[in-house]
């Protein structure tokens, strides 16, 4: 037992003390947050509006479209028909030319926009959305629609609340997408990018032919997990620090740059779209779900999966480690058949966001070899608790089962060198050993 | 000290050690020769405990190997040599010398005394990779003997090593067997073994072909040859003579009373005899001609 923990404080000594740990350490959470603030300020500086000229020559939409949009003004020309769009432009300091050719037989026949350089996606829409809202106002018009009663449909809206029948509290199935999603990915960052970290730490062993002189003092069961623990401490303290300096920086930066102050918060952030179009009563909603989400469930959850996920993972990634020799490429050939579970579930994950009761979400979530990821996108909308039983007992099953078998890959791949071992060996390893 | 009986070891293709028994003595210095691909590391391997025998026993001091109760009695640097490139040569001595069961401060003192002994004193600080081969061996060689092994086992130890620091490391070999350490060490390089060991075994295509006293091995495989240095010819002797150069004569004879036939025959005729003396066999000469009589030496696949 001794000897173990000599070995996990190595490796995990080893791996701190590179300057590639401080440097990754403190710079995504810089990065992460000064991509966002940099978002946010550009969004709220960007107020300069783009200017579109309009020519109605059908008469139907002049003085009728909608000039309360924060991103473009609109100004109406009279007799440009026939002039070069671009002298228009400049003329009138115009950005964008909206050209409405006359009706036919009643009905729109020709609209063309404009632009130097192309139009852009936003642009178009905006306009085609205006446009239609004008139009069809004025066919209900033409049907003998009383303009006061469009105007009021037009202003009706329907608001949606949804209630978790059990729990008996309000929920909101965007903040549960994001949690969800938001574990979910990180869990399948780590076990990637650790679980290759461990198969390095295997392939260096074993090329530098350390592993000989280590496996005459110790077991190389206990050379292995030694490894797998040592990385995952790393992972954590990893995860500790990203914590605590994003915490930090987010309180830090807005007291550095007032302008920032404004933007970043979400609940005024002008950049956040999605966030804008929410009404403030629901807005308040949205964060009184955030506080009532079962946050010592997920937080438990997510620490299980994300050790239970890693420690699967790894010992698989330390047994292709022991299968390689010096050479990257077959390292990564032999990786496919673990990387491609890890994938899968990740797109499992992304399904049972939208739906996390389907058959495939569930199968997902209790299959040891996806549930680590697919399981935290299901965790916030609620799960029996016998699935989460059922799913933390596979995976523990499966990582018990998995180390069994990598330890025997490993244990005879480690010592032998010159080829690359081909499958058919690596089963004749597992069953004989 | 170290007793192997009957082992076997199989790889997927071939056998690599095929039914060897051995038996090494306490404080001897034991030669393992063998061309390359004979099955000297797979041997070793199982001897050290990083591999399990197929069949057969390993016993040392009459009880049978137990890794985790035996490790701390053996060293063992593998022919390969392995380090850490990254780690400082201190902290690497010391891990690999607390992994063998020594406590921290047991294993820095041991460090300091071989450091010092060695003049290694100023590589402490630095990493493994800014050492030259042969200073990488010489540190491998620290870290195999720090724990004070009983038995200590070295795979080709003096290669990559310049004449001073071979000559430094034979030292140390010495010393310490003098001092009751047991040592095995394998090689392809017979004059080395001529200079070191008393006793060796030779191994090939995974079989013991060969296992004794060097003077014993020699006195069995000589052939009758000898060197015979004189003042003027001599005659009667042709069927004998392998080759002469003016009046040193090297001869071949039946058994040893010919060639005491042949010394009787010089006094009688008043030869004046400078030296007269038996060509023993170099290990290197019974090692080819044992070797090559079998296939060229050259270990063959089996087809399957």
């Amino acid at each position: 037992m001794n000897k173990i923990w000599l070995i996990i404080q190595r490796e995990y000594i080893s791996r701190v003390k590179k300057k590639s740990f401080l440097v990754t350490t403190l710079l995504i959470p810089i990065l992460m947050l000064g991509l966002m603030a940099t978002m946010a300020y550009m969004a709220a500086k960007s107020e300069q509006k783009e200017a579109i000229a309009v020519i109605d020559e059908s008469g139907v939409f002049a003085n009728k479209m909608d000039t309360s949009s924060s991103s473009y003004t609109i100004k109406y020309i009279k007799d440009g028909a026939h002039e070069n769009h671009t002298t228009l432009l400049d003329k009138n300091n115009c950005d964008i030319l909206l050209h409405i050719y006359p009706f036919r037989n009643g009905m729109p026949d020709s609209i063309n926009i404009y632009k130097d350089g192309g139009v852009s996606l936003s642009a178009k829409e905006f306009i085609s959305d205006d446009l239609n809202s004008v139009y069809q106002i004025k066919q209900m018009q033409d049907e003998g629609i009383d303009k006061a009663k469009i105007d009021s449909i037009n202003n009706s809206s329907i608001h949606i609340k949804s209630f978790d029948l059990k729990n008996n509290k309000e929920t909101s199935s965007e903040i549960a997408t994001m949690i969800g999603y938001a574990t979910g990915f990180l869990i399948y960052l780590v076990i990637l990018i650790y679980g290759m970290s461990v198969m390095r730490g295997v392939m260096e062993e074993k090329t530098n032919r350390i592993a000989e002189v280590i496996i005459s003092s110790v077991r190389p069961f206990q050379l292995m997990m030694g490894k797998i623990v040592g990385i995952a401490l790393v992972g954590l303290t990893q995860f500790l620090l990203w914590l605590i300096l994003t915490g930090s920086l987010q309180i830090l930066l807005p007291l550095l740059v007032p302008e920032l102050r404004h933007a970043m918060h979400p609940g005024s952030a002008t950049g956040m779209d999605a966030l804008n179009k929410v009404p403030p009563s629901e807005l308040a909603g949205i964060f009184q779900t955030l506080s009532s989400q079962n946050w010592t469930l997920i937080i438990s959850c997510f620490l299980f999966y994300f050790l239970g996920g890693y420690f699967l993972y790894a010992a698989m990634f330390a047994a292709v480690g022991s299968m390689v020799n010096e050479d990257q490429q077959e390292a990564q050939q032999m990786t496919i058949p673990i990387t491609m579970p890890i994938i899968l579930a990740f797109f499992i994950m992304t399904s049972a966001i939208k739906d996390p009761n389907s058959p495939l979400a569930i199968f997902g979530s209790l299959f040891p070899l996806t549930s680590p990821i697919v399981m935290m996108a299901r965790i916030p909308y609620g799960v029996p608790a016998w699935q989460i039983a059922a799913s933390m007992l596979l995976l523990v099953a499966g990582f018990v089962f998995m180390t069994w078998i990598s330890a025997k890959i490993y244990r005879t791949g480690i010592l032998l060198y010159g080829k690359k071992a081909t499958w058919k060996e690596v089963f004749k390893w597992i069953r004989y050993s | 000290m170290l007793e192997v009986q009957h082992l076997k070891k199989q790889y997927a293709t071939q056998k690599a050690v095929d039914d060897i028994s051995l038996t090494v003595k306490t404080g001897s210095i034991f030669g393992l020769l063998g061309p390359n691909g004979a099955g000297k590391s797979s041997l070793l391997r199982m001897i050290t405990g990083i591999t399990m025998p197929d069949a057969g026993n390993i016993l040392l001091n009459g009880e049978p190997f137990e890794l985790i109760k035996h490790s701390p009695l053996i060293g063992y640097m593998p022919e390969e040599r392995g380090l850490y490139k990254k780690m400082k040569v201190g902290e690497q001595a010391l891990y690999l010398g607390q992994l063998k069961g020594l406590s921290k401060t047991e294993t820095l003192k041991k460090i300091k005394y071989w450091f010092d002994k060695l003049d290694m004193q100023s590589w402490e600080n630095k990493k493994v990779e800014d050492l030259s081969k042969g200073m990488s061996q010489k540190l491998q060689f620290v870290i195999t003997i720090l724990h004070d092994p009983k038995l200590l086992i070295l795979d080709e130890p003096f290669s990559g090593l310049d004449p001073v620091n071979s000559a430094v490391i034979k030292d140390e070999i010495y010393d310490l067997a003098q001092k009751g350490t047991t040592i095995i060490f394998s090689t392809h390089r017979m004059e080395q073994v001529e200079e070191i060991c008393r006793e060796i075994a030779l191994v090939n295509k995974g079989k013991l072909i060969l296992n004794g006293s060097v003077s014993e091995i020699k006195e069995n495989f000589k052939q009758n040859m000898f060197q015979l240095e004189v003042d003027k010819p001599i005659e009667g002797y042709e069927k004998n003579i392998i080759k002469h150069d003016g009046n040193i004569y090297t001869l071949q004879f039946e058994n040893n009373g010919e060639a005491n036939n042949l010394l009787s025959y010089c006094l009688e005729h008043q030869f004046k005899i400078k030296t007269y003396s038996e060509i023993l066999p170099s290990l290197n000469d019974i090692f080819i001609r044992l070797v090559e009589g079998d296939n060229g030496g050259v270990r063959q696949f089996d087809s399957k």
